[in-house]
């Protein structure tokens, strides 16, 4: 399959819908399925990387300044990571747009 | 030099199976296949077919390693019927979405309940949607044919889908019939090696079977429906070649005394041979009617079927199946066909022969001359049952 599926005609499909790339679901905006999204108070941030464990997607990653922060681009606003946090960092918002 | 062989149906479809150089079996047995897959293990234990033999704990598991095996790149033959096929079912989808050229014989057998083991077409009518090419035949000769032809076929670059082959359980599957068996030169000859494009490889690794979210769903399915309406050409490629080799060439409707018949009969499968019984003895009676055969029943031939009935203005049609709630499904499939047409002959539509019993050539005449009344009656019942004890 192609990179770009929602430009994919049926003629672009493989053989049997194969994937021949290898690493198809780091280009997958898995992202845009999310209704909430989760929000920081890193005052309360112990760093103990619970949520980054729990976190199914596996798309949190501390930043420079050491903080633990999910990459929106994979997250699909599960909350989980707010659910689990013993500091209550984490707060799941609606997206709006 | 093929050799004519007084030879039990199912046996010789094994030894077609063998002709074709298989690789893979996986099959588990049931009635009235058994005797297909037992005799491939015998093949496989005495070293005469050099095939891999899985035997299974269920049909499920049957169709799932065939998936596997063709996926590697091997040539892959199954056999199962009713209760059987309807336990792979799940699995006969994925077969053809994948497009593996796995190609299965299927002695067709009635569905439970009440528990059958013997002869019908509900087990093909269950498995209408699933996306294989189907083959229809009608003797052990055919059977031996459109196996090897199947495989041809399936696993031409253009087609790469699944085959089925239909056969009548017990009243074709168990017969001892006289067959022309191809030596195994011609065979090799006429069937080239399997060559998947893109098979499972560690040195070039695929995904396969992978999920498609609604973004692509729908471009899949129509890739596919492209696919197996297109395969059609190849389809009769292949017959044309079979043909020109080894004498015996196939259609995808077959017809029998059609010509300048304002009433037809249509049948699939092994019955068709009892109907031509009763089409002779009525045309010596001055009668004209006569018998078409859908022998490719998918992908549909619409076109072939318009040709055959454009100058009827009656067609009887014996359904081994019921579509319950609905009626004939292949009266009803005809029926849609030559809908567009503007003349459209009255279609009248028959089951019988459930669960085993017999349509004889008389049953053939009290079927057509009670079709003749109700064509004549200008009634639009969807079907009537034949032969039910009332």
């Amino acid at each position: 399959m192609t990179n770009s599926e929602d430009k994919m005609t049926w003629k672009d499909v493989e053989i049997g819908c194969i994937v021949t790339k290898p690493g198809s679901a780091t280009i997958t905006q898995t992202g845009d399925w999310r209704s909430r999204r989760p929000t920081y108070d890193f005052s309360k941030c112990i760093k103990c990387a619970i949520c980054q464990t729990y976190c199914p997607e596996g798309c949190i990653h501390q930043n420079e300044k050491g903080n633990y922060v999910a990459d929106l681009f994979y997250c699909k606003g599960c909350g989980i990571c707010a659910k689990e946090c013993p500091k209550k960092v984490i707060t799941m918002i609606e997206e709006k747009e | 030099m093929a050799k004519r062989t007084g030879i039990e149906v199912s046996i010789a479809v094994s030894e077609a199976v063998k002709l074709a150089n298989t690789d893979v079996i996986a099959a588990y047995p049931i009635t009235p296949q058994t005797h297909i897959v037992e005799h491939l293990a015998e093949l496989v234990a005495q070293g005469e077919l050099n095939a891999e033999y899985i035997p299974v704990e269920s049909e499920h598991s049957a169709m799932s390693a065939c998936l596997g095996s063709s996926a590697a790149g091997a040539r892959t033959f199954t056999a199962t019927a009713g209760q059987g096929l309807e336990l792979m079912h799940e699995v006969v989808y994925v077969a053809s979405s994948m497009r593996l050229p796995i190609v299965m014989a299927v002695a067709n057998r009635a569905l439970s309940g009440p528990l059958s083991v013997w002869g019908d077409h509900s087990d093909v009518m269950s498995v209408r949607d699933t996306g294989w090419i189907q083959i229809f035949v009608e003797n052990g000769q055919e059977a031996v044919d459109n196996t090897i032809c199947a495989f041809r076929m399936a696993e031409d670059s253009r087609v790469l889908l699944p085959v089925m082959v239909h056969l009548d359980g017990f009243h074709l599957s168990h017969m001892v019939e006289p067959i022309m068996m191809p030596d195994q030169k011609e065979v090799d000859e006429f069937l080239p090696p399997f060559n998947y494009p893109l098979p499972l490889d560690p040195s070039k690794p695929v995904t396969m079977g992978a999920f498609a979210p609604p973004i692509v769903f729908t471009e899949a399915k129509w890739a596919q429906e492209m696919n197996l309406e297109q395969s059609k050409d190849v389809i009769l490629e292949v017959w044309k070649k079979f043909g020109d080799k080894f004498g015996r060439y196939y259609n995808p409707v077959e017809c029998y005394r059609c010509d300048d018949c304002e009433t037809l009969i249509m049948t699939m499968g092994s019955f068709s041979e009892t109907a031509m019984m009763a089409i002779d003895k009525l045309r010596e009676e001055g009668k004209k009617i006569g018998l078409f055969r859908i022998r490719l029943w998918r992908p549909f031939p619409f076109e072939e079927v318009r040709e055959t009935v454009k100058n009827a203005k009656a067609i009887i049609v014996l359904d081994r199946a019921i579509s319950l709630g609905m009626g004939g499904p292949v009266a009803s499939e005809l029926r849609n066909a030559l809908y567009p047409l503007e003349k459209r002959p009255k279609i009248m539509g028959f089951v019988g022969g459930l669960g085993g019993r017999d349509i004889t050539p008389t049953d053939f005449e009290k079927i057509i001359k009670r079709g003749l009344e109700i064509a004549a009656a200008g009634s639009n019942r969807e079907f009537e049952i034949y032969g039910v004890r009332e």
